[in-house]
C-alpha cells in the first residue's frame, strides 16, 4: 500500500508532526540561539565565558563524568538483564521482563523520590545499617553525586536493555553451537563470539543512555540536592533564577550541537529499528 | 575439561551407535537405532525431513543427548562426553560462520581454542585456505563472500584441526545446481585427502548416491537400510527405500512362486521372472523396476528379458534422456527412461512392448 503513494503524499502524512516540531522546538530554539549571541550585548562574549568561566567548566566536567559513569553502569547491568531476558528459562524471562517494564512505566519524579527515601540520611538503607549496628553515622548516599548516579542509572537501564537484547536475539544459535563443536569453553564463546556479535547493540545503547543522561534534570535536582548541579540544571538556574539569559542560551546551544553530533554518530553505527528491540 | 589425547590427531575414528532412542515429549524422533560407522568411511544419512537423520547427527555431535542407548567411539563410551570435548568437525546448514571474524580468523578459531602457537596457526590456516581455493580472500568478512565461498570457509574451519570425524548437516541445500555439484566434488576430494570419517546428512537422494561410501536411509525415526549406494538403489529392502531413492515402476504380481534364486509371478497374463533378493513371505508381491532399466521395443525379446504390452501416453524430453509415460492394458502407469539418441520420438497412443532384463527387476512386499 505504501508503495503506491507518491513521495509528496507521504510527506503530507508527516506534516502535522513536522509543523508541531517546527513551531514548538525549532522556532523557539532559533530564539535561544539569537539570545546566545545578543544578550546582554551582541558578540561572542557568552561563548568566551562558557569556555573560561570556572563554574560553567566545573558543571560541564561533572556532567561529563556523571554521564560516563552512568553509561558504564547502565550498560553493564542492562547486559546482564538482557542476557537473562533473551536466553534465560521462561520463568527467568518473565522476571526480567517485569524488572524492565515496571520501572519503565513509573514516572521519573516518583522514582527520584523513591531513591531519596532509600538513600537519604534517615532513609531505609542508613536506618537499617544503623539499627543493625554496622555503622554509627549515616553514610552520604543522597544529596551528592553518588545519589545522582544511582537514580540516573536506574532510570536509564531499560533504555539500554532494548538495543542490547535486540542484538542478542539476532545472533544465530548455530554460530554458538559451531564454537562449542570446535571445543570452545562457555567463557571463551561468551567473550570471543557472543559479546563481539552484540557490539552494535552496545554502541547504540551507550549513545542512547549517554545522550539521555546529558539532558537529565529532575533526577540530579532531587538526588543531588543542589550540590551536584548538572548542565541542564545550570541552564535552568541561569534562565529562571538569574538575569543571565545569554549564558544559559549559549550553554543550551553547545549542548544541542554536542548531542546532534552524537546522534549523527549513532546513525552511522546502528539502524533505528535496532533501538526498539 | 578433560583433554582427549587425540586432539589434533588426524586418525579417523570409528563410531558404534547402540540402540539409540530419542523422544521429545511424546514424539519419538529416533527409535532403537544401531549403526556402525566405519573408520574413514563417507556415510550419508538420508531421509525426508522429520525422519530423524538430523537428530542422529546432533546426537553424534554431542549437542543432543540420546534418551536411550550408547555411543561408542574407538571402544570408548562417549555418550556423556559434551560436544566441546568430542572435537569433531562440523559444517552446519547455513554454514554458521562467525560473522565478525575474517575468513582467516574463522579458520584459525578452532586452532586458537586448542592453544596452538601463532606460527603453527598461521601455517595451518595458510595451507587450508589454499586447499579450499580461497587464496586472496583471507581478510574478507563472511558477508562479503558468495555462498560457495562461505561453504569453503565452513569446510576449512571444520577440517583445519584434523578432527577424527567430520559431520555435515545439509551443507549444500542453499547452493544452486552447478555450484552444488562443484562443492560435492570438493567434499569428495577432501574426504579422500584427509581420510577422516565423514557423516553427511541430506534429503537429496542423488547427492547421497553420488558422494557416499554407504547410505543410511531414515524414515519416521527408524533406520530402514544401510548399504553401498548401488546396493540400496538396486536392492532396496522395502518399498519406502525403493521409492525414496528414485522413481520406480511397481507391477503387482499374482500367483507368485519361488524357483531357486529366481521368483516368478503373473502380471496381465504374462509371466514375470525376477531375482530373489529378499526372503518372501506370502504369495503377494510387486515387481519393482527402475525406469532406466526398461526399454521400449516392438516385440522381439530374448528369453532373459521380461516384456509387457503398453500404450505410450506421452514423453518428456530431458536432453540426454527422454522419459516415456506409458499405461499397461489394465491401467498401471509406467515410466521408461531411455537415452535420447537410442530412439526416435515415439508418438502417443502407439502400442509398444516394454522389456527389461530379468536380473534388474526385484521383488517388494505389497504393503509398507
Amino acid at each position: 500500500m505504501t508503495g503506491k503513494w507518491p513521495t509528496s503524499r507521504k510527506i503530507l502524512l508527516l506534516a502535522p508532526l513536522l509543523l508541531f516540531l517546527g513551531l514548538a522546538y525549532v522556532v523557539p530554539f532559533l530564539g535561544v540561539v539569537r539570545w546566545s549571541f545578543t544578550l546582554p550585548e551582541p558578540g561572542l562574549g557568552q561563548y568566551h565565558a562558557l569556555f573560561t568561566d570556572p563554574l560553567v567548566q566545573s558543571v560541564f566536567f561533572r556532567t561529563l563524568r556523571i554521564c560516563l559513569i552512568v553509561t558504564a553502569a547502565s550498560l553493564t547491568m542492562a547486559y546482564a538483564i538482557a542476557y537473562v531476558w533473551v536466553r534465560g528459562s521462561s520463568v527467568q524471562r518473565m522476571l526480567a521482563e517485569f524488572c524492565i517494564l515496571v520501572p519503565f512505566w513509573i514516572s521519573v519524579l516518583t522514582r527520584a523520590f523513591g531513591w531519596l527515601a532509600m538513600l537519604s540520611n534517615r532513609g531505609l538503607i542508613n536506618t537499617w545499617l544503623q539499627s543493625a549496628g554496622i555503622i554509627t553515622e549515616p553514610l552520604a548516599l543522597a544529596r551528592n553525586e553518588f545519589g545522582v548516579i544511582v537514580g540516573m542509572t536506574h532510570f536509564l537501564i531499560p533504555f539500554a536493555v532494548f538495543p542490547i537484547a535486540s542484538a542478542m536475539r539476532s545472533i544465530d544459535e548455530r554460530v554458538l553451537l559451531a564454537a562449542r563443536g570446535m571445543g570452545a569453553s562457555r567463557t571463551r564463546i561468551f567473550w570471543t563470539v557472543f559479546v563481539p556479535l552484540t557490539y552494535g547493540g552496545l554502541i547504540g545503547a551507550a549513545l542512547i543512555v549517554f545522550v539521555f543522561a546529558l539532558g537529565f534534570f529532575v533526577t540530579p535536582a532531587i538526588l543531588g540536592g543542589g550540590r551536584s548541579v548538572m548542565v541542564a540544571e545550570l541552564v535552568y538556574l541561569r534562565i529562571f533564577q538569574s538575569p543571565d539569559w545569554g549564558l544559559g542560551a549559549a550553554i543550551s546551544v553547545v549542548l544541542v550541537v554536542f548531542i546532534g553530533i552524537l546522534l549523527a554518530l549513532m546513525r552511522r553505527f546502528i539502524k533505528p529499528a535496532h533501538l526498539v528491540g | 575439561m578433560p583433554q582427549s589425547t587425540q586432539l589434533g590427531d588426524s586418525k579417523a575414528a570409528e563410531i558404534k551407535a547402540v540402540s539409540i532412542g530419542k523422544t521429545f515429549g511424546a514424539f519419538h524422533a529416533l527409535r532403537n537405532l544401531s549403526l556402525d560407522i566405519a573408520r574413514g568411511e563417507f556415510l550419508t544419512l538420508l531421509g525426508p525431513s522429520g525422519s530423524g537423520k538430523t537428530t542422529f547427527l546432533m546426537i553424534l555431535a554431542g549437542f543432543t543427548a540420546p534418551t536411550t542407548g550408547r555411543l561408542v567411539m574407538d571402544g570408548e563410551d562417549i555418550t556423556d562426553v559434551p560436544a566441546e570435548d568430542r572435537s569433531y568437525g562440523m559444517v552446519f546448514q547455513g554454514y554458521a560462520l562467525f560473522p565478525h571474524l575474517t575468513v582467516e580468523q574463522n579458520i584459525a578459531f578452532p586452532l586458537k581454542v586448542r592453544g596452538r602457537s601463532s606460527a603453527d596457526i598461521k601455517r595451518k590456516v595458510g595451507e587450508m585456505v589454499a586447499r579450499v581455493g580461497l587464496s586472496g580472500h583471507e581478510k574478507k568478512l563472511p558477508a562479503k563472500l558468495s555462498g560457495g565461498q562461505q561453504q569453503r570457509v565452513a569446510l576449512a574451519r571444520a577440517l583445519v584441526f584434523e578432527p577424527s570425524v567430520l559431520l555435515l548437516d545439509e551443507p549444500f541445500s542453499a547452493l544452486d545446481k552447478n555450484l552444488r555439484e562443484m562443492m560435492q566434488q570438493e567434499v569428495k576430494r577432501l574426504h579422500q585427502e584427509t581420510g577422516t570419517t565423514f557423516v553427511f546428512v541430506t534429503h537429496d537422494q542423488s547427492e547421497a548416491l553420488a558422494l557416499s561410501s554407504r547410505v543410511a536411509i531414515f524414515n519416521h525415526g527408524e533406520l530402514l537400510q544401510v548399504g553401498k549406494p548401488q546396493d540400496v538403489y538396486e536392492r532396496p529392502g522395502n518399498r519406502f527405500v525403493a521409492e525414496f531413492l528414485g522413481e520406480i515402476n511397481l507391477l503387482p504380481l499374482d500367483a507368485l512362486r519361488l524357483e531357486g534364486d529366481r521368483a516368478a509371478g503373473q502380471f496381465e497374463e504374462r509371466t514375470i521372472v525376477l531375482n530373489r533378493t529378499m526372503p518372501m513371505i506370502g504369495s503377494d508381491a510387486v515387481a519393482a523396476i527402475r525406469p532406466e532399466h526398461m526399454t521400449i521395443g516392438t516385440g522381439q525379446h530374448s528369453a532373459d528379458r521380461n516384456a509387457i504390452t503398453c500404450r505410450v501416453e506421452g514423453a518428456t524430453y530431458f536432453g540426454a534422456s527422454t522419459k516415456y509415460h506409458l499405461r499397461t492394458r489394465t491401467g498401471t502407469s509406467l515410466a521408461v527412461s531411455m537415452p535420447t539418441a537410442a530412439t526416435l520420438l515415439i508418438a502417443p497412443q502407439t502400442d509398444v512392448w516394454v522389456s527389461w532384463p530379468v536380473h534388474q527387476g526385484f521383488l517388494l512386499p505389497v504393503g509398507s
